[in-house]
Formats: C-alpha cells, structure tokens, sequence
C-alpha cells in the first residue's frame, strides 16, 4: 500500500465556520484609510460629509439658541448685529471664510450628487471633470462673498 | 515526416548520437522557489537600479507580534516590468516565506489583489515604478482579515456573491437556444468582464465601514448584471431583495470602485444605474456608450 505523507480531515460546516472564527479572533484587519492614496473621489466625498454636518450643525445650534430670548433678553437679531459690527474686520473676514467654504462647498457637491442620481457624468473623467469643477466654483464664490459682500 | 527523416539521416553520425543523448538528460535543476544563480550583469550592461520595496508582513504563527513593513531591495535591471515579477523575485531569491496569491500572471485571474502604492491593483497589471529614489509600499486589500502576508480572508465577499443568486433563472426556458437581441446583449457589456478581485469592494469607504451588511461594488454590479439580463425571469425578485437600507444604499456614489478597477470597469455607473432602475422602474441604457 503507498504512503501518504499528507493527510486531510473534513470537517462539517459549522465545524469549518468555528475554525475560521478562532482564527479571525487572531487576525488583524489590514490597513485601510491611512494607506489609501489620497484621491479627488472619495476626499471630495469624505469632505462633503464632513461640511454637511458641520454647515447643519452650525444653523440648528444658532436657530435653537434664539429660544432663549425669554431667559436672556439679550440674544436677538439686535444685539447679535451690534456685536459684529463692533468685531475687527481682519475676524469678520476670516470667519466670512470659515462660513462660507464649507456652506459653498456642501451646495456646488450637492448639485453634483444630484447629477450623478439622474445617471449623468458617471464616467472616470466625468467625476474628475465635476470634482475640480466644485473645488473651483466653491474657492471662487468663498472669495467673493467673504470679500464683496 | 519523409523531409525531416532524409534531413535527419544526411547528419553525421555523431551528431546523430547528440540529438539522442540529449533527449534522454534530465535537467539537473528540478526545485522550486530555490535561490537561483544570480546571473552576473554582461559587461557593457546597465549600472544597478536598486529600488527599495515594503512590504506588508504579518505571521499567523506569531500572532501576537504586530504587523510590520519589511523592506527588501530589489535591482530592476535584473527583474521583470511588473510589481507580480518584483515579488515572486523577492520570494524566490531573499525570502521564500512572503506570501502573496498569484496565479495566471496576465489579470484574468484576479489572485494578485493587493494594495499597491495606496490604490488596489492587480500587482501582474501594475509596473514597477521606475523612480528608484521612490520607495513601493505593499499592503494586503484594505480593511480585511489577514490571513498571512498579503493574502485577505475573502470568505464573506464570496459569501456574499453567492448571496445575489449569480446565475440564469427563469421557470420557463425556451426548448431550445435562448434569444437574446444585439440591443440586450449591450446591456451586459462592461458587467459581465468582472473577474472579481476585490480590489473595488475594498477600496470603497462605505464597504470598509459596514461590510457585514453592505454587499459592495463587485458584488451588486454582478446583481445588476442578472437585474439587466433580459433572459432572466426574476428580476423583480432580485430587486426587492436589495429594497432596504443597507444592500444597496449604503452606496454614496464616491466612486472609488470605478477609479481603482484593474480591468476599467465602472462599478460605480453600474450601481447608480440599478438605484435609477429601482426608482423609476425605467430600464437603463446600455452601459457602454
């Protein structure tokens, strides 16, 4: 009878299914978001998630703060324009900015989402077309309103 | 077979002899994946182009031991074009216990999926960067159980292939051969060319954070491809399967999939293409333009 140097086991299912769980309680997950070469996909994407939280959360916390005009007479449309009309303008502008780049942003990233729902621009060079075309748009409209308005 | 035979005979006797003993030698070298006898540069030849590569080790039987990047350093003048050619150098010549899936060495297998230089790759498709002063980082696919080195444990995106039911099904087929328009058979191209490496589920944000219950780009562009089959008979069936929060709308069209396809496919297209089919229960057009 010949010898067999290698022999194997089956084994059930379920069997199968408890080896492979001991072995995945060992096994480390390979590296993912910090490896990954930073790209205008999924940046412009992580980006307009980012901003939509922040630009909602921003209005959501300023529209409720005004429900405390009865306890604090002080925080009105009134007093809230006497107090940046009196800040230095070097701070007006530059929260301008921090206001209006994520808001810009969010809007222009929006359109392009919606694009994209009707089945449009979906190709490689239709996504990076629209990608610079949004970083763009948003840098120019932030200037303009931080500056002109 | 009278030419070669006369031919054969007008040949010396000894010669004769030659061709015979020949055909019995063995070659003396019958190992594998032994050192081989480094071949020493002609003269004349290129100086040295020694790249550095890193790349991403980590041993089951340590499992305790943190994965590490292990540097190796490779001349590319006396190595093949590709990154495949690089690491089946390294394994055979510097260390024969990196471990990595390779197969058909010409991107139809898909065993090669690795994470090269930050994007997914087929590491047969993708060539060595030929900047010696960069070096090339290689990690296993992205967000994945390692099951040693570079090879990802691919139980559940196969389990979840199987999962979207990837064959014809239809109750009742026509006797004989099933007809199929030029028009319908379109709709089939740039989805059905899949060869299903991973490299698009996990380079894809969404897949990475809930993979245990969103099905990814690989796998719901396969279920679009029997969704747009016009042979197939459940199709209803097979979209209200995806009718719930997580299947399929845990896409947010960020379009990584598309960009990293090692075979220029648009996962991407195709699934926003299904989520417009099972909005407005219009057929979409066909895929290529």
């Amino acid at each position: 009878m010949a010898r067999r140097f290698v022999q194997t086991n089956s084994i059930s299912e379920m069997e199968g299914l408890k080896l492979l769980n001991t072995q995945r309680m060992n096994r480390p997950v390979s590296p993912h978001l910090d490896i990954y070469q930073p790209q205008v996909t999924w940046v412009l994407s992580g980006l307009h998630r980012i901003t939509g939280v922040a630009v909602a959360g921003v209005f959501y916390v300023g529209a409720l703060t005004y429900l405390l005009h009865p306890i604090y007479p002080a925080i009105d449309s009134a007093h809230l324009i006497e107090a940046v009309h009196n800040l230095p303008v070097w701070f007006k502008t530059s929260a301008k900015v921090a206001f209006a780049l994520p808001l810009t942003f969010h809007s222009f990233n929006g359109i392009r989402h919606l694009m994209w729902d009707t089945g449009k621009g979906l190709t490689m060079k239709g996504v990076y077309a629209s990608g610079y075309a949004v970083m763009a748009a948003s840098v120019i409209s932030t200037i303009y309103l931080a500056f002109f308005v | 077979m009278m030419r070669s035979t006369s031919a054969l005979r007008a040949l010396p006797r000894t010669a004769q002899l030659v061709n015979t003993a020949r055909a019995f030698s063995a070659s003396a070298s019958t190992s594998f994946a032994s050192p081989s006898d480094a071949p020493t540069p002609a003269a004349g030849s290129k100086p040295p182009a020694v790249k550095e590569f890193k790349i991403y080790r980590w041993n089951p039987d340590t499992p305790t031991e943190k994965p590490e990047l292990k540097s190796y350093k490779v001349d590319l003048n006396q190595c093949g074009p590709m990154m495949l050619d690089a690491l089946i150098k390294i394994k055979n010549e510097m260390d024969p216990t990196l471990t990595f899936r390779r197969s058909c060495r010409e991107g139809i297998c898909g065993s090669c999926a690795m994470n090269i230089d930050g994007v997914n790759t087929l590491a047969c498709l993708c060539r060595i960067e030929k900047d010696t002063a960069k070096t090339t980082k290689v990690y296993p696919l992205p967000h994945m159980y390692v099951v040693k080195d570079l090879v990802p444990d691919l139980t559940l995106f196969y389990k979840q292939y199987k999962s979207i039911e990837p064959y014809l099904k239809n109750d009742n087929p026509p006797e004989r051969e099933f007809y199929q328009s030029q028009e319908d058979r379109k709709k089939l191209d740039g989805m059905y060319e899949c060869i299903l490496c991973a490299c698009c589920s996990t380079s894809c944000p969404s897949y990475w954070w809930n993979q245990d219950q969103y099905l990814g780009p690989a796998v719901l562009m396969q279920a679009y491809r029997w969704i747009a089959d016009s042979r197939d008979g459940y199709t209803e069936d097979r979209k209200d399967r995806l009718q719930n929060n997580m299947s399929l709308y845990r896409c947010h069209t960020i379009m990584n999939c598309s960009r990293t396809c090692p075979k220029g496919l648009s996962p991407g297209r195709a699934i926003a293409e299904l989520k417009l089919e099972m909005a407005t229960g219009v057929k979409a057009k066909a895929m290529n333009p």
